[in-house]
């Protein structure tokens, strides 16, 4: 089982975003579940979404406590959440900022994690270019199927086309995408 | 089809199929999402031949469905919480004058302090107004259950509520099979009321019954229950025959034989009971876990039949009876009546507080060593208890509890669980 954790503010699209992963992972005939973190949202507050993948139908109830992966839609939480508990040591983090890890304040703690598990990306600039609104969601969704190679670019493709009416859809699939290459890019660059 | 969709969509979908011909809707979190999106499908015509009537209240949405049940429709309504409170008095109605609605319950706790997060205190709280109540475990059952629901109720003119956790199932993205209409046609048949309002054959209803016929009248309703505990189980087969998967039924045994610790649960919470069972099985410990789906009526004989050969019996309810402790676990001592087998009620998942693993594990090892309290309260802050206890002790005006308690604690919105 994967279980990713979603952190960021009501009106960024947190509870959409988890849920879409779930959808991509439907997509590809496996188990996903989804789901809110119960909060009385409200537009700037903290909230938290769920999503876990498996290739068995998933029973689990409880929160993710355990991610395998964490992703950020606002570094602002940085210092308001405690958004890498349970986080395991393996796991990917991901980040909605043109700002480094380093510059984020997090070397130290992130230390022990493969560099190829962390990854920064400036999903808001790339929401505003293409959807024209502050919703970091899709594009990070996009950066985690490059990083983590859990779900296809392609599934995500497909669950945002669900989600959306076309018009929209299309402008959250090209967000997906930059943010998809992006993320690629500099992986291919550390590779080379 | 499978779909990948939230559960509160799945219910309505599964609704849809029932072919109701009268929604009555009034909003209260967390079951919106299902009469929104039967409201949309009542628009766009995909769901035709039904009024849906937006309602100025809970006390009106269900008034509305017994005129129209009395009348000969199929009537649908779904609340929560406050909303159930509010709705009160027609829920005793309708189940008084035996009509077959079919209501979903998106589960939630009962303010002040005000809550809307997920426990069993809205359902409990009806559960002798004479309505059959049925607990889903997983969205698929949350769907199976509601096309079930109406057959069973309109076979016995009896009101049935449909109880699912709210949130963790009306909010949750899962798989689920949503059946073809022809199937669902061939297994619901149109509804035969046993009573209507017909201006051609005129009958007055809600007669007014004193002393020499109202324990006759209730004994009945009784009665109808018990007929309920035969059907359910046949309508569940025969679901099972026609759509190739189990849903419902009365009780649910998992891995019960030879445990010598069984776990009792209603609803969503009995998945996470299963994952620490198999650990525990694996681990070489006797231990099963037995979902009760039927609360009303109470399956007396199989609850005793599940756990008569067990060694103690652990009931986790998401249901405070103040001053008592366990609902659930009434029924179950009844069930056990000349048993002999230690019996723990342990109150979990109040106010949609997590029912996690780690605290399961060690309940259940407490359990198997018989080192638990009769009455046990999950993840209680005992520290927080005690704070308050203190500061209450000091002054004669110490103030309102719940507001002391959270300056206490803090912020919340920081804590990941």
């Amino acid at each position: 089982m994967f279980q990713v954790r979603i952190h960021g503010r009501g009106g960024q699209g947190v509870v959409s975003g988890a849920e879409m992963l779930s959808v991509a992972a439907f997509v590809e005939g496996r188990y996903a579940q989804a789901f809110p973190s119960f909060g009385s949202e409200r537009m700037g507050a903290p909230v938290m979404a769920f999503c876990r993948i498996d290739a068995k139908e998933i029973r689990l109830r409880e929160p993710v406590l355990e991610p395998d992966a964490v992703i950020i839609q606002d570094p602002t939480l940085l210092h308001q959440v405690d958004l890498f508990k349970g986080l395991q040591e393996q796991g990917y983090i991901l980040i909605n900022s043109t700002r480094s890890f380093g510059e984020l304040g997090l070397r130290d703690f992130t230390r022990g994690f493969s560099e190829f598990r962390l990854c920064h990306v400036p999903a808001t600039e790339i929401a505003m270019k293409h959807v024209g609104r502050a919703v970091p969601n899709v594009p990070l969704l996009g950066a985690f199927a490059a990083v983590s190679g859990q779900i296809r670019i392609e599934s995500i493709v497909a669950a945002i086309h669900e989600k959306f009416a076309p018009a929209l859809a299309r402008a959250n699939v090209a967000a997906a995408a930059e943010a998809y290459a992006i993320v690629k890019a500099t992986r291919e660059t550390a590779n080379a | 089809m499978l779909k990948q969709i939230e559960g509160s969509r799945a219910v309505a979908e599964a609704i849809a199929r029932c072919r109701p011909e009268v929604i009555c809707a009034y909003p209260i979190t967390p079951q919106t999402h299902i009469v929104e999106g039967l409201g949309e499908m009542v628009k766009s015509g995909e769901l035709a031949n039904c009024e849906f009537i937006n309602v100025e209240s809970e006390f009106a949405a269900l008034s509305v469905a017994i005129g129209a049940s009395a009348a000969g429709a199929r009537a649908y309504t779904a609340t929560a919480s406050q909303g159930l409170l509010f709705m009160a008095e027609a829920v005793y109605n309708a189940a008084g004058l035996g009509l077959p609605i079919v209501m979903t319950i998106g589960n939630r706790a009962i303010g002040a302090p005000i809550n809307i997060w997920n426990d069993h205190s809205d359902s409990m709280s009806m559960r002798d107004a004479g309505w059959i109540q049925l607990y889903a475990a997983t969205n698929q059952e949350a769907l199976d259950l509601h096309i079930q629901a109406f057959r069973l109720a309109e076979e016995l003119s009896c009101p049935v509520m449909v109880c699912m956790d709210g949130f963790i199932l009306t909010h949750a993205y899962e798989r689920v099979d949503v059946p073809a209409q022809d199937d669902v046609d061939a297994f619901l048949p149109s509804f035969e009321p046993r009573q209507v309002l017909d201006p051609a054959e005129p009958v007055s209803m809600g007669a007014m019954v004193g002393p020499e016929a109202f324990t006759e009248v209730r004994y009945l309703a009784h009665h109808k229950q018990l007929r309920a505990l035969e059907l359910i189980p046949k309508l569940s087969a025969a679901f099972q025959a026609r759509f190739g998967r189990s849903s419902g039924s009365l009780v649910k045994p998992y891995r019960t034989e030879d445990a010598e610790t069984i776990v009792v649960a209603l609803g969503s919470v009995n998945g996470t009971i299963q994952e620490v069972v198999d650990e525990m099985r694996d681990a070489g410990v006797k231990i099963g876990s037995l979902a009760i789906c039927s609360f009303r009526p109470f399956p007396l004989e199989q609850v005793r039949d599940a756990l008569r050969h067990a060694k103690r019996v652990v009931v986790i309810e998401k249901c405070l009876a103040v001053g008592l402790g366990g609902i659930v676990s009434d029924g179950v001592r009844n069930a056990l009546s000349g048993i002999v087998l230690r019996g723990y009620t342990v109150i979990a998942g109040l106010g949609g507080r997590a029912i996690t693993r780690a605290a399961l594990r060690q309940l259940f090892r407490d359990a198997g060593n018989d080192v638990l309290e009769q009455l046990t309260f999950l993840d209680l802050d005992e520290g927080l208890i005690q704070y308050e206890l203190e500061r209450e002790a000091q002054a004669r005006r110490s103030g309102p509890t719940a507001e002391a308690i959270l300056r206490r604690v803090g912020t919340v919105a920081s804590q990941v669980a």
